[in-house]
């Protein structure tokens, strides 16, 4: 192999200050198929957005075929050959498989589309993906797998030399899975090289070539994939020690049950779902994006539906209650997004406090608010929360950092004196300080009684927050265990072990947590 | 999934099955409603909205909205008459009429696609500039044209009316271009995800330009039309038609969300089944205060379903976390 197809040198990648990427240096020989792992946040997706265009680099350099690359946008990337498979497609669903593939490459004349041309074009791509629909069917009556050959199939009409996909099987059927490997294995074939991105490692042993492991930003292991076994990967994507950042666990017992979910289900979503909630417990959910642990958390609250089972919170059945409903009786959320869902972002600090309890605080029964109580107690609540003294509370939300943001939506519900609290991921994209004083206000309050739900991408937090941590994955809580079983690799495990649908031995061994060895091997089974 | 399959299927036909009712409730209220000359004349009357509902479809398909049809309509004909009136020949007072009509949807596009002003506002307020303008210019008196502009209306070529050839020219063109043309399909891939097509490589800010300027061009011929058949230009001329033009369309099965719609047989067949519901109320001496309150009524329940169809579609394509059993 004389020059690599494409060559990333000491990329270095900041946000806000916060480098996600530390000098990452590896090449892509041509017609290669690289395996490309790590844990959420291990720098996978920033990377591919600075090979994508949709990022610029800090430092470091990037070329291809020995020439150096510098994408503005993803338009450039195009034109070099280099094409992604993402996993929130890209297609416009109106129009039809043919017309996606040649949107804005049309083989007629003035703008006038030849349908025959086109669809004879179309004709041999799908061919080539093996897809044996009709090119003139509109794409919305594709599945999703379907309409991932179609973005395939596109890459394929770029005449890309390199083709990324970001956790391609997530959402794909067994059958599908099977085709689409079958499809990657016939891409390898014809020299086009491959960046596989997935948190199934046995997906990534059947596939690839070549692994390189990513943690902290840092490539932590390069090389043929049969010096990587499974355990391996796992080894290298999780090695570090867990900081003392948490709170100390010993000043909470646990009390009764508080909160109790008995089988809910909602099809395509989550599965038989039991979870109980003591008082002054702390549970964590871990599982990779996608899993549905937020979908889970949003059942929960009432967000929405579930088709069976049933929710009680304090004795007292709430199914079916609406979320005002839970809200008075003590229930709080805080959601994944708090840009989007959490705050009013163009109002004051106090607005945002009260925005939750501000129906306890009208002076009559006129609705009419109590201004000044209202702001003792927002005085209060975001002392508590540690917001700066300097702030101004009656400045925006907006101008706040999100720290800061995050603590006024916790404060927001504190006001509200929470029985139960869920927390979708509430420390993403805040600094170690505001981290700190989320964790400790999540401790008091578990002192003083209440039960807590945190869902986090950040195993580290689990493990030093929780009492009892709960592995999600395709819906379902695979495992389970208290403060002294805890084990990184036996949750990353739980978490990852859906690569393929898993054969019923495969599926045992990773509920019962098992040794590493055996999930490795047993992938074996299941090509 | 087969009985999902065949709601979404019932919801999408929902314009038909509502045009099939009206049919069936006209004919049994009037044994005149059904007869061949009823409803060739049905066809005839709905020339002029059935065109704004084309460029209206245009306009929708990006999920937009023009609210100045009416009002180009009552413009561009008002300056239409004045040229006729002082003795100016047809073709040159239809020119003037799209000129018009281009011009105010060159401005509404400018505001839209250049300055991003949302088109609701934006066209609102041309709403009332051009009716503005155009009540100043006719000095808000009635104008009665010469002969030759309803003769011209009530004239046919192989048998086909005029206003009835106006629409076919424009509904074949517009229809070609929408279905097989690059820019055609862009404008459905902008309705379908803007920011995606900007990404793939749409000219977004162009084609957002387009649709405006082909609905004011539209709007003005639909005038044109309508004149051609009264011979007058009152104060109120072509007021509220743009709400015809929107009904006619979403009736048509275009959304309001963007991206789906047509106009074969979509704009059309809404245009006629408008057409045919004002008709029917004529023919069955319905108190003419009712009008407008059937009218929305049937309205009101095309845009319900259009809605609760999208609203479905959306959640039944979210992202499965785990295949349904």
């Amino acid at each position: 192999m004389s020059r690599p197809l494409l060559q990333f040198e000491q990329i270095v990648k900041s946000f806000f200050g916060v480098p996600v990427l530390h000098g990452i240096t590896f090449d892509v020989p041509a017609g290669q198929t690289l395996g490309l792992v790590g844990e959420n946040g291990a720098g996978k997706s920033t990377l591919m957005n600075v090979l994508g265009g949709v990022l610029s680099t800090d430092t470091g350099s990037m070329h291809k075929d020995g020439a150096a690359y510098v994408p503005l946008s993803p338009r450039d990337a195009e034109r070099v050959g280099i094409s992604f498979i993402h996993q929130e497609l890209n297609l416009f669903p109106s129009l039809s498989i043919a017309e996606n593939l040649f949107l804005t490459c049309n083989p007629g004349r003035w703008g006038w589309i030849r349908r025959s041309v086109q669809h004879a074009e179309a004709e041999k791509l799908l061919q080539r993906v093996g897809l044996n629909v009709a090119p003139g069917m509109a794409v919305d009556r594709l599945s999703l797998g379907e309409r991932q050959l179609v973005e395939i199939a596109k890459a394929l009409n770029h005449q890309s030399k390199l083709v990324i996909f970001d956790e391609p099987t997530t959402s794909l059927s067994e059958t599908e899975t099977r085709r689409l490997f079958d499809l990657i294995d016939s891409l390898h074939r014809q020299g086009i090289a491959i960046i596989y991105i997935s948190h199934a490692l046995e997906d990534v042993r059947r596939l690839c070539d070549r692994v390189v492991v990513l943690r902290d930003g840092r490539v932590v292991g390069d090389g043929p994939i049969s010096q990587f076994d499974t355990h391996r990967m796992v080894n290298l994507m999780v090695g570090r020690e867990v900081d003392q950042l948490f709170p100390a666990q010993n000043l909470r017992t646990r009390g009764e049950p508080l909160f109790v979910a008995n089988g809910l289900s909602q099809p395509g979503v989550v599965h038989e779902i039991d979870l109980t909630l003591h008082r002054g417990e702390v549970v964590g959910i871990a599982g990779l994006m996608g899993s549905g642990r937020t979908e889970l958390a949003r059942i929960l609250f009432g967000l929405d539906e579930h088709s069976e089972g049933s929710i009680s919170l304090n004795g007292e059945d709430i199914t079916g209650r609406t979320v005002r409903e839970r809200i008075a009786k003590g229930m709080a959320f805080v959601t994944e997004s708090r840009r989007d869902d959490g705050l009013f972002l163009q109002n004051s600090i106090d607005e945002n406090l009260v925005a939750v309890a501000a129906a306890g605080y009208g002076s009559s029964g006129l609705g009419w608010l109590n201004h000044s109580r209202l702001a003792q107690e927002s005085e209060r609540i975001s002392q508590a929360v540690h917001v700066k003294k300097t702030v101004d509370r009656r400045q925006p939300v907006c101008t706040l950092s999100g720290g800061n943001q995050q603590k006024i939506v916790l404060g927001k519900w504190l006001l509200n004196d929470p029985q139960v609290l869920i927390l979708d991921d509430p420390t993403r994209g805040i600094d170690v300080g505001a981290k700190l004083e989320i964790y400790a206000m999540i401790g008091q309050l578990a002192s003083r009684g209440s039960a807590i739900l945190v869902i986090s991408s950040e195993l580290d937090e689990l493990i030093g927050l929780c009492d009892r941590i709960l592995v999600m994955s395709r819906g379902e809580i695979r495992d389970g265990m208290n403060r002294d079983e805890f084990d990184r690799e036996r949750i990353l495990h739980a978490a990852l072990h859906a690569g393929l649908e898993p054969s019923t031995t495969h599926d045992d061994s990773a509920l019962n947590g098992e040794g590493v060895g055996d999930l490795g091997s047993s992938s074996g089974g299941v090509k | 999934m087969s009985s999902r399959a065949a709601l979404l299927l019932l919801l999408r036909q929902s314009p038909l099955i509502l045009f099939v009712a009206v049919l069936a409730i006209f004919a049994g209220l009037s044994d005149r409603f059904l007869e061949p000359r009823n409803l060739i004349n049905i066809v005839i009357q709905s020339s002029s909205i059935t065109i704004a509902a084309i460029g209206m479809t245009f306009v929708l398909l990006t999920a937009g909205v023009d609210l100045s049809v009416g009002s180009v309509m009552f413009l561009s004909v008002a300056v239409a008459g004045k040229l006729l009136i002082s003795g100016h020949p047809l073709w040159l007072a239809l020119l003037a009429a799209i000129g018009i009509g281009a011009l105010v949807g060159f401005i509404n596009g400018m505001m839209i696609a250049r300055w991003k002003l949302i088109a609701f506002i934006a066209t609102l307020g041309t709403l009332f500039v051009v009716r503005g303008l155009g009540l100043w210019l006719t000095k808000t008196r009635a104008m009665n044209l010469p002969d030759r502009v309803t003769e011209l209306g009530a004239s046919s070529w192989l048998g086909i009316p005029m206003p009835v050839w106006f629409m076919l020219t424009i509904a074949i063109a517009s229809h070609a271009f929408l279905t097989r043309t690059v820019w055609g399909r862009h404008i459905y891939a902008i309705g379908d995800d803007l920011q995606a097509a900007r990404k793939a490589g749409v000219r977004v800010e162009r084609l957002l330009l387009l649709v405006y300027v082909v609905c004011g061009v539209c709007a003005a011929i639909s005038g044109w039309v309508a004149l051609t058949q009264t011979g007058a230009v009152s104060p109120s001329f072509g007021q509220q038609r743009e709400f015809s033009a929107i009904a006619a369309a979403v009736l048509g099965g275009t959304s309001l969300f963007g991206g789906r719609g047509n106009v074969f047989p979509g704009a059309i067949f809404g245009a006629v089944m408008f057409q045919t519901v004002e008709n029917g109320l004529v023919i069955v001496n319905a108190d003419p205060y009712l009008y407008p309150l059937i009218l929305s009524a049937i309205i009101f329940l095309a845009v319900l379903l259009d809605t609760t169809q999208s609203q479905l579609v959306r959640r039944w394509n979210r992202r499965p976390i785990r295949a349904a059993q």
